[in-house]
């Protein structure tokens, strides 16, 4: 096979010689965020891309693996945890930089189902009534998500009940998938989960009260590799800062003060 | 709060492989049998669906089963009509995961011994009078000893190690679907690195065990 050239060498010239001055100027920023934030974080370096032509990165994982992958010395400049507790651990570690943690969003906890025959009576109704039905939570041992769910059933008396008919996501994200696509009827997922595009209309939604659950706060960090990183540090302002706010708010998210 | 002992899911993944390989071994024994002698023009096709569990990842092969499985697939809504209760999520499930995703594992061994048995041997059976299921039980099966322990070993073993489409279609649940590759991907996932430690070093130490006891077994069978 022949490959023809139809660039004009000129053109890559240019290209060539103009891409170190534009790496020096825009940086890439590399972030590494927890399953249930993607879609939230990807919207949001969109406009912090657009307005301050730094690129980004995002790679999204469950925060257990991608805190197993940072000690490990994966190259991520900036983390969105799921908890406060890795971010917490990181700094202590030396790996995140000292002072510049904080809480970008809280978590919440829907009860969603797209079974038929739950919508007559209610999501809050059909967990009482589970009978052979599953419901899907994400797994407490690994995922916050998880622990939120089990300590609203605690909460609710609903524990013990409930616990044979429980299906175990591995993280939020296939807890979703299990109800999405019918194998478990109910699903205790994150609210900011209810907006994706492609997600069947739901038979019912019900809002967990916060006060049955510990916060779920998630923190951020600055990885220690981005330091001295600029475009590191004004992404995570940007995040922070009042465009980053409405951002989070409107996918679901409760905000820190 | 759930299950925390290495024994419960060890024992749940030798449970799942035993029973895997035992229906692998009805099914796969007439369909390698076929394939050894047919000169159908189907032959190329069945063997190529019975190999792509081998080239297929797990999450493709998990992906199909939650959705044929399911309760608004074909197999698992008529499941669901029957039993009234879900085929994903289930021990049943699993076992049915586990039989495609195998299935190579135990066709392929028995179908290479098929095909090397002399066929003189079981037409010398049949002309003394023994019907073809007595010919293949009393000659054909005696002489391809080693194929059924490979097919048995590999098959065992293959299910044993699973653990992407367990992970896609078994979803956790202690005692049920939470076998043991499970339960380590969960201790690492928390940083419980020691009940890693411990349910890793005990499944590494049965795989050696089994996997020795073949190859041990295979030599005095090729030395007979």
């Amino acid at each position: 096979m022949v490959f023809r050239r139809h660039r004009s060498p000129n053109l890559i010239l240019a290209a060539v010689l103009l891409l170190p001055v534009l790496a020096a100027s825009q940086e890439r920023v590399t972030v590494a965020v927890a399953s249930n934030f993607a879609r939230t974080a990807t919207e949001i370096a969109a406009r912090f891309t657009a307005r301050t032509g730094h690129q980004t990165h995002i790679i999204a994982a469950s925060t257990g693996k991608l805190y197993a992958q940072i000690i490990n010395g994966a190259p991520y400049d900036v983390l969105l945890a799921a908890d406060a507790e890795r971010p917490r651990l990181l700094e202590e570690a030396g790996l995140g930089v000292a002072g510049t943690r904080f809480a970008y969003a809280f978590g919440t906890l829907v009860l969603w189902s797209r079974d038929p025959a739950v919508a007559t009576v209610g999501c809050r109704e059909q967990l009482l009534h589970l009978g052979k039905k599953h419901l899907a939570i994400a797994n407490p041992e690994t995922a916050p998500y998880g622990v939120a769910a089990r300590e609203f059933l605690l909460d609710a008396g609903l524990w013990e009940q409930v616990r044979p008919r429980l299906v175990l996501g591995e993280n939020i994200l296939q807890t979703l998938q299990f109800v999405a696509s019918g194998n478990a009827s109910l699903g205790l997922i994150a609210q900011s989960q209810t907006g994706i595009p492609a997600l069947p209309s739901p038979t019912c939604e019900w809002v967990v009260p916060t006060r049955t659950y510990s916060p779920l706060e998630q923190q951020a960090i600055l990885l220690q590799r981005a330091a001295d990183k600029k475009a590191a540090s004004a992404f995570l302002n940007y995040l922070r800062g009042p465009a980053g706010r409405e951002q989070i708010a409107g996918h679901g998210y409760l905000l820190p003060d | 709060m759930f299950e925390t002992t290495s024994m419960g899911p060890l024992l749940l993944s030798i449970r799942l492989a035993t029973t895997t390989t035992l229906v692998l071994l009805i099914i796969a024994t007439p369909l390698a049998w076929w394939l050894a002698h047919t000169t159908s023009r189907w032959k190329p096709g069945i063997q190529a669906t019975v190999a792509l569990p081998i080239v297929l990842p797990p999450t493709v092969i998990g992906f199909y089963l939650l959705i044929v499985l399911g309760p608004y697939g074909t197999i698992g809504r008529w499941w669901v009509e029957v039993t009234g209760d879900a085929l994903t999520f289930s021990f049943t499930g699993l076992v049915i995961a586990s039989c495609i995703y195998s299935l190579p594992f135990a066709v392929q061994p028995l179908q290479v011994a098929f095909q090397s048995l002399d066929r003189r041997d079981v037409e010398a059976a049949r002309t003394l009078g023994a019907s073809p299921l007595d010919a293949f039980f009393s000659v054909a099966a005696p002489l391809s000893a080693h194929g059924f322990l490979n097919a048995i070993v590999l098959s065992f073993a293959h299910t044993l190690g699973e653990f992407g489409v367990v992970l896609m279609v078994g979803g956790n649940i202690p005692g049920e679907t939470r076998v043991i590759s499970i339960a380590i991907y969960d201790h690492v996932e928390s940083l419980d690195y020691a009940a890693a430690h411990q349910m890793s070093a005990l499944l590494l130490a049965f795989a050696f065990v089994v996997l020795l006891s073949m190859f041990v077994i295979n030599r005095r069978l090729s030395r007979r």
